[in-house]
């Protein structure tokens, strides 16, 4: 059996290469921070965050990616009820934005509201997190704090022992006016984020 | 305590005490293992309308008035999965440092010149069979302060989507014979018997006579997904 070809790290340079656009580079992207054209239906939400270190300072070259599934609840390219109904561009579900972008190294996602995928899982969204000294990225779910009583139910959720789910939960900040969302990452430490074998 | 690979992993560990960088970074808690968290057989497909043919050609996609400097290279190779099906439509990125081991980043302070005819990325799709294929530019050995006269090997970044979640992978090819491949804590970061799969093969029958020297690198990607759970 052919063996994996194993992971490098990202390293400190990757945003001319996979997010040009954010980097101040000509060419375009194959994901960014608008996940969801305008014609695409859902709630509008924004998602905002940022990634922390052991000492817990705010780490200014990670890349995120994230990857969701539609307000249905069917991915791209799977039984999504967006499925050729729309331009192939308008919601791949996917997104991905560097943190060295922003002044203040915040990721900013504008998306839609994913649905349950199957009816027993609660809406979330796939993050996927690379960076220099992250030898193999690692990959966790976002899920909402206004899903209370869908969280409760969701197993992978329950399959996580009960001091860290809310690593994982997104906090709703009516602070802004347009739905926001609140998710920092934290590599170590007492709120280490729970991350997920893959 | 560290988190460790599996026995038999191709991987390196999260933590790996001589790339000091993981030492605030790596997480510390073992990632947990729960089935319903993988999304099936699918996975992100970011790729489409985006590419052109010229994406693939690092020698041209950053031309401004002149060809860039340094040596023309081919950088080839074929994806598969673990069962060795070759892996169709995979969108493969690359990028690196010029010739002079500089990137094109901003925030890249290394002191050597920037080459304004190359940009260092690009990418393409994997064919039918699983192939891909680049032209570039050798990269630069480039110094880092990891520790004491640092440098790390001539190497190309690759970002692979395959077909599932699982299947994701960001990894570095490195070129054969670098003296400082020994001596490069990221490179031996992978188990012993696994680091030869980051070297590329140099490939006489991919040359570009009076043109390019070719590299081969093969990639095997996670996969295919276990069959599906009973209900």
């Amino acid at each position: 059996m052919p063996r994996q070809t194993p992971s490098q790290t990202i390293g400190p340079f990757f945003g001319f290469g996979l997010v040009p656009d954010q980097y101040g580079f000509a060419g375009t992207a194959v994901g960014g921070g608008t996940m969801a054209a305008d014609q695409v239906p859902g709630q509008r939400i924004r998602i905002i965050g940022k990634v922390f270190d052991g000492d817990g300072t705010v780490v200014p070259d990670a890349l995120i990616e994230l990857w969701q599934a539609d307000r249905s609840g069917g991915y791209d390219g799977t039984a999504g009820e967006l499925q050729g109904r729309l331009p192939n561009a308008a919601f791949h579900g996917f997104g991905r934005v560097g943190t060295g972008a922003s002044p203040d190294g915040q990721f900013v996602f504008g998306t839609i509201k994913p649905g349950s995928v199957d009816g027993l899982q609660a809406p979330h969204v796939h993050v996927t997190l690379f960076m220099r000294g992250l030898l193999r990225h690692v990959c966790t779910r976002m899920y909402f704090s206004d899903e209370h009583e869908a969280n409760l139910r969701d197993p992978v959720l329950r399959a996580v022992p009960r001091g860290r789910r809310d690593t994982l939960i997104a906090q709703r900040d009516d602070a802004f006016a347009d739905h926001t969302y609140s998710f920092d990452i934290h590599m170590q430490g007492e709120r280490e984020t729970v991350f997920f074998d893959v | 305590m560290a988190v460790r690979e599996p026995a038999g992993s191709t991987h390196p560990p999260y933590r790996f005490a001589d790339y000091a960088s993981t030492r605030l970074r790596a997480p510390t808690q073992a990632p947990l293992s729960v089935p319903e968290f993988l999304p099936g057989e699918t996975g992100p497909a970011p790729a489409g309308a985006a590419l052109s043919p010229l994406d693939a050609d690092l020698t041209r996609n950053g031309r401004r008035n002149g060809e860039p400097i340094g040596e023309r290279i081919k950088v080839t190779g074929q994806i598969v999965d673990e069962a060795g099906h070759p892996v169709p439509g995979a969108l493969v990125e690359i990028w690196q440092a010029n010739a002079a081991g500089r990137y094109a980043q901003l925030t890249d302070q290394h002191d050597a010149p920037l080459d304004p005819n190359f940009l260092g990325a690009g990418r393409c799709e994997s064919d039918a069979s699983g192939r891909f294929g680049f032209r570039t530019i050798k990269p630069g050995a480039y110094p880092w302060q990891n520790h004491p006269n640092a440098w790390r090997p001539n190497h190309v970044h690759l970002s692979l989507f395959g077909p599932g979640f699982g299947s994701r992978l960001v990894t570095q090819m490195y070129f054969p014979g670098d003296p400082l491949l020994p001596l490069d804590p990221i490179f031996n970061s992978v188990p012993e018997d696994a680091r030869d799969l980051l070297v590329a093969r140099f490939d006489l029958a991919q040359t570009e006579p009076g043109i390019a020297l070719a590299f081969r690198f093969d990639i095997v990607l996670h996969g295919p997904e276990a069959t599906p759970r009973e209900a």
